[in-house]
């Protein structure tokens, strides 16, 4: 079980976890709106993610958290 | 107490050893190329760090790398090097660190020649680097009060954070003479009383990291930094200022010097008064605090009919005895461009001259 | 729970000032868990750069000096002579160290100076708005080459790793690229080595850090990748320059 946050308000939408994650599980939000104006990356299938911390390692902003049991 | 016979440069790193400097940063140039020569013997003697920098401009950063941590650090250079400086020198004084610099004024401007000059002064004391800042400025007139000096710059550097310069010339450091040296200051970075410098610890509860730093980008904290600055140069100028006085009783005319220029016109003015002709020197030490009160109250001193200010320069320190008397007296000046030194006759012959008119 | 990735202690709670996809933001991440991981949290001074990077002393936390533009390995010096045994580093751009820090970086290679250097080299000047930069490649349009960088005008782009690995006291050079998952590992190994091989007190590491500029270069975050993989890779080589140790 993985437990994968974004800190939407670090977010700069910038894409480049997207491009990183090997199962092309995540994604750039087209509704939602952080304070700067940003759309923050999603999960979108958390069941398929591995943990391989690719997205974590190229997030310029640090914005990744990833805990698995 | 030993009298040592020493050439000035040599005496002058000498003291700054004495006085706990453990780190100099350098660069050969004329006159002063001694000093680094000095440094780069006697540093490893007693467990010190000689480095000689690859540029003037990299030495004045070493300086500020070294500085940031608490300990006594010194550069020196000459005229065309300390204008490499500048910029770093500016960075230092907003970042609040104490150093010392030592500038052997040489003859200018740009590459110009070998010989003593006082051409620096107003680089010294108005600038010469960007930015509202100043240095604290000490002109010594001899190898003992540069030596005596040395210990006084690292202190007040200390007490105000502030850079200091001494501004020597190509004589002083040339020259051969006796001095006494001072003892050895046993000096350890006291990090509670200088809890600014950067050692390397990580921050915890009681103890903030330490950034060593000039940027303040947004008006608040551009205006806090030279808020404070401020306020230390105005401790400085009400605490710090130092003149020497010679032959005032009496005196119809007053000169003013700096410097190995005073003391030719200290021989001039014992010429004078061999023949019953009173003329006084004030000589200021500090050239930044600049005492102006004292100038003032000198040049309208009652007897005095004129000021006469002599200078190797075309006319620098000048600008600050006219600024002291503020027009209520007469102020002429005596020049020679830099490397031209005066002789004390044709200081003589000026004053004398000068009295013609009264 | 176990942790899998979370943000280093080494980095403050400031928020990066840097633009979106900026290599900048991984490359701190990277030289701070390298930091931390060594453990040398307790015993570590670095010197920010002018440049998009100028903030840096916000957020690597430790001891931090503000360096003047190309200055910092000068000032790295004098920090690294009065503490021998703290691991010192600097961290520049191109303008600051390849163009006004030219002749500082040469000359602390040159004495071995025991301190690690990590540069970013993203082909322009960032934080001015994009100006050529002595690492501009041919053609590159920048606001200060708007034809395109012309070999006969300006020359053709600084090698500064393949420059500096010559200099018989430089110890450690390799350059790295942060464009995808195995490239960051490498990268992150290379600075790991930097930053021991300090500690091991073995001289003068530098680390180059091919990066890309996504607002000054025109493109997105993830087109810049691109652009750094098909442009600044095959003219800068990835790989290791210098390494006295391996040898």
């Amino acid at each position: 079980m993985v437990k994968h946050t974004i800190n939407e308000e670090l977010c700069k939408g910038c894409g480049l976890c997207v491009r990183a994650c090997p199962k092309k599980i995540l994604r750039i939000s087209k509704g939602k709106l952080n304070s700067k104006g940003y759309h923050p990356a999603e999960m979108m299938d958390i069941d398929s993610c591995i943990a391989c911390a690719a997205c974590a390692r190229t997030c310029p902003d640090v914005a990744i958290h990833i805990e698995k049991e | 107490m030993a009298l040592t016979l020493m050439k000035g440069s040599e005496a002058i790193a000498e003291a700054a050893i004495r006085a706990g400097c453990r780190y100099f940063f350098g660069y050969p140039i004329t006159p002063q190329t001694e000093i680094p020569e000095y440094m780069s013997a006697r540093m490893p003697e007693i467990g010190g760090c000689f480095l000689q920098a690859e540029s003037e401009v990299s030495a004045i950063n070493m300086v500020y790398g070294a500085a940031g941590t608490g300990e006594r650090v010194l550069t020196s250079s000459s005229s065309p090097g300390v204008s490499l400086k500048q910029e770093g020198i500016s960075y230092i004084a907003c970042s609040r660190l104490p150093c010392v610099i030592i500038n052997v004024m040489r003859g200018g401007p740009g590459l110009g020649s070998i010989q003593a000059s006082q051409g620096d002064y107003l680089q010294a004391t108005k600038g010469g680097g960007h930015g509202d800042y100043k240095l604290i400025v000490l002109a010594p007139a001899s190898v003992q009060e540069s030596v005596d000096m040395m210990k006084l710059a690292f202190e007040l550097g200390e007490k105000y954070l502030n850079p200091v310069m001494i501004v020597a010339d190509g004589m002083i450091c040339q020259m051969m003479e006796p001095v006494v040296l001072p003892e050895m200051v046993d000096f350890k970075v006291d990090y509670e009383a200088k809890p600014w410098a950067a050692n390397g610890k990580h921050p915890s509860a009681d103890h903030k990291r330490a950034i060593i730093n000039s940027l303040y980008i947004t008006v608040e904290e551009l205006d806090g930094i030279n808020e404070t600055l401020q306020k230390g140069y105005r401790e400085i100028e009400k605490n710090e200022t130092r003149y020497e006085a010679y032959n005032m009783e009496g005196a119809e005319i007053i000169v003013t010097a700096f410097g190995t220029v005073a003391r030719i016109c200290k021989s001039a003015i014992d010429d004078l008064k061999a023949k019953g002709i009173n003329v006084g020197l004030l000589r200021p030490i500090t050239l930044y605090p600049f005492p102006y009160e004292a100038i003032h109250d000198a040049a309208v001193a009652p007897g005095v009919k004129a000021v006469l200010d002599v200078e190797l320069n075309a006319g620098q320190m000048l600008e600050d005895v006219k600024l002291a008397i503020n027009g209520d007296q007469k102020v002429e000046f005596y020049g020679r461009y830099g490397s031209h030194m005066p002789t004390s006759e044709e200081i003589y012959e000026k004053l004398l001259s000068m009295r013609e008119g009264f | 729970m176990a942790v899998v990735f979370e943000k280093t202690k080494m980095l403050t709670d400031a928020v990066f000032h840097y633009c979106p996809g900026c290599n900048h933001g991984i490359a701190h991440r990277l030289v701070a868990e390298s930091i931390e991981g060594l453990g040398l949290t307790d015993n570590v001074i670095g010197v920010a750069p002018v440049g998009c990077a100028v903030f840096a002393y916000n957020y690597f936390n430790c001891d931090m000096y503000e360096a003047a533009h190309g200055r910092a390995p000068a000032v790295a010096t004098g920090i690294k002579r009065v503490h021998p045994d703290t691991c010192v580093f600097t961290y520049q751009g191109d303008g600051d160290l390849a163009s006004i820090g030219g002749n500082e970086i040469i000359h602390a290679a040159h004495r071995g100076e025991n301190i690690t250097v990590f540069f970013i080299n993203n082909a322009i000047y960032g934080m001015t708005g994009g100006q050529m930069a002595p690492t501009t490649l041919i053609g590159q349009r920048t606001t200060t080459s708007p034809a395109g960088r012309s070999e006969s005008w300006s020359g053709s782009p600084l090698k500064v790793s393949e420059m500096l690995a010559q200099i018989p006291s430089a110890y450690y050079i390799e350059r790295v690229a942060l464009n995808t998952t195995p490239n960051i590992i490498k990268a992150k190994k290379a600075i790991q080595k930097g930053l021991r091989y300090q500690m091991e007190g073995r001289g003068f590491s530098m680390i180059e850090i091919l990066s890309t500029c996504p607002t000054n270069w025109g493109m997105s975050p993830v087109d810049a990748l691109k652009w750094l993989e098909e442009n600044m890779i095959p003219y800068y080589p990835l790989g290791v320059y210098k390494d006295k140790g391996a040898e």
